[in-house]
């Protein structure tokens, strides 16, 4: 099954952004795909490259990077949500791209189940 | 909403490689509008969706039926007033809006009250048609 | 299946789980994730409430959000069913449609 996910709340302050990643990582470990994760509201923060989280925290935009590599995912950050918060091209972290909304709702209709992780 | 426009024109293109699928899209609106952004970006993804010749609706209740009161001027908040957006979805062709019966009443709220023509329905009503969609989205 | 629901809220800081509860439709599913696993503990108000949801919905709960917050298994109301992330993405699978409450 193809699952696509949407993102609405940036990493750490809300738990959303690694729900939605132990959602993710929990899909592909049972042979599911990820069709694409999508980064709207505050959510496109975590696309940012400028992070430099505790030693012993976790890395959420590097661990969304890592796992965008490793099984060939989809990071969409919306466009017009990152303008308004600062997120351009120079300061996108590894594996995200920076695309319309158009992109998530492709996702709605392509994936089998699209999931909502957000406030 | 030139963003959104802007994004309709772009995103129009991205559209034709999901031709051919037409999927009930329903979009849940809970929350009042300024005292955070989920109304207006929910709306510009609404505004997007109307590029896809999907079957687009949006639901309202508990406090988003807040969204939709008529007269709202936000110059004394220095915030953008979104809501004559709502009035423009027409010419979109997503004419399917909802509010929640049990939801305007508790607010002490008519369809009187509203900006916007739309269809009342009862709890049990609109759960049943949320029920009927393919993608839910809530923000 | 018809409609899995998830709610992320404390039931004793916002109305989330009352407004999904009421509207969820008989034979749907609700699993409550982060902080919406306090709905979960028995020995407070909600549990009757979450007692009787259970005649008509099934009743899931995310352990790993359970286990760090303190939360350990044997409080968790009886009926209520602690499933893990892949029982998340099962459990998504399952149902036609994911309905987040946020």
């Amino acid at each position: 099954m193809e699952f696509g996910i949407l993102i609405n709340e940036g990493p750490y302050t809300h738990q959303a952004s690694d729900t939605a990643y132990n959602f993710a990582a929990a899909a592909i470990g049972k042979g599911h795909k990820i069709h694409r994760v999508f980064f709207y509201h505050d959510g496109v923060n975590n696309g940012t490259r400028l992070a430099e989280p505790p030693q012993d925290d976790r890395h959420i935009p590097k661990r969304w990077s890592e796992f965008a590599k490793n099984h060939n995912i989809d990071l969409v950050i919306c466009v017009a949500a990152a303008l308004r918060r600062g997120i351009k091209d120079e300061n996108l972290a590894e594996g995200f791209r920076i695309s319309g909304l158009g992109q998530l709702v492709e996702s709605g209709i392509q994936a089998d189940r699209l999931l909502v992780f957000g406030d | 909403m030139s963003e959104a426009i802007n994004d309709v024109g772009e995103s129009v293109e991205t559209g034709e490689s999901a031709a051919g699928k037409v999927k009930k899209f329903m979009f849940i609106n809970r929350k009042s509008p300024y005292g955070t952004i989920y109304a207006l970006e929910s709306l510009e993804v609404v505004l997007i969706s109307a590029a896809f010749d999907q079957d687009v609706s949006l639901a309202f209740f508990d406090d988003g039926v807040y969204q939709l009161v008529k007269g709202q001027k936000t110059q004394g908040i220095g915030i953008k007033n979104h809501s004559p957006t709502y009035r423009a979805l027409d010419g979109y062709d997503i004419e399917k809006l909802y509010v929640e019966k049990e939801s305007m009443e508790l607010r002490g709220l008519t369809t009187e009250d509203l900006l916007v023509p739309v269809q009342q329905l009862s709890r049990g009503e609109l759960s049943k048609l949320i029920d009927t969609q393919d993608v839910v989205l809530s923000f | 299946m018809p409609m899995l629901h998830t709610v992320n809220k404390s039931p004793f800081y916002t109305y989330t789980l009352e407004s999904c509860l009421d509207r969820a439709r008989e034979g749907s599913a609700v699993l409550l994730i982060e902080d919406g696993v306090y709905s979960a503990m028995r020995g407070t108000p909600i549990e009757r409430r979450m007692v009787e949801a259970m005649k008509k919905l099934a009743i899931y709960v995310l352990g790993p959000d359970l286990e760090a917050r303190g939360m350990t298994y044997d409080r968790v109301v009886s009926g209520v069913k602690v499933v893990d992330y892949g029982g998340f993405v099962d459990l998504a699978a399952q149902h036609n449609n994911v309905q987040s409450w946020l």
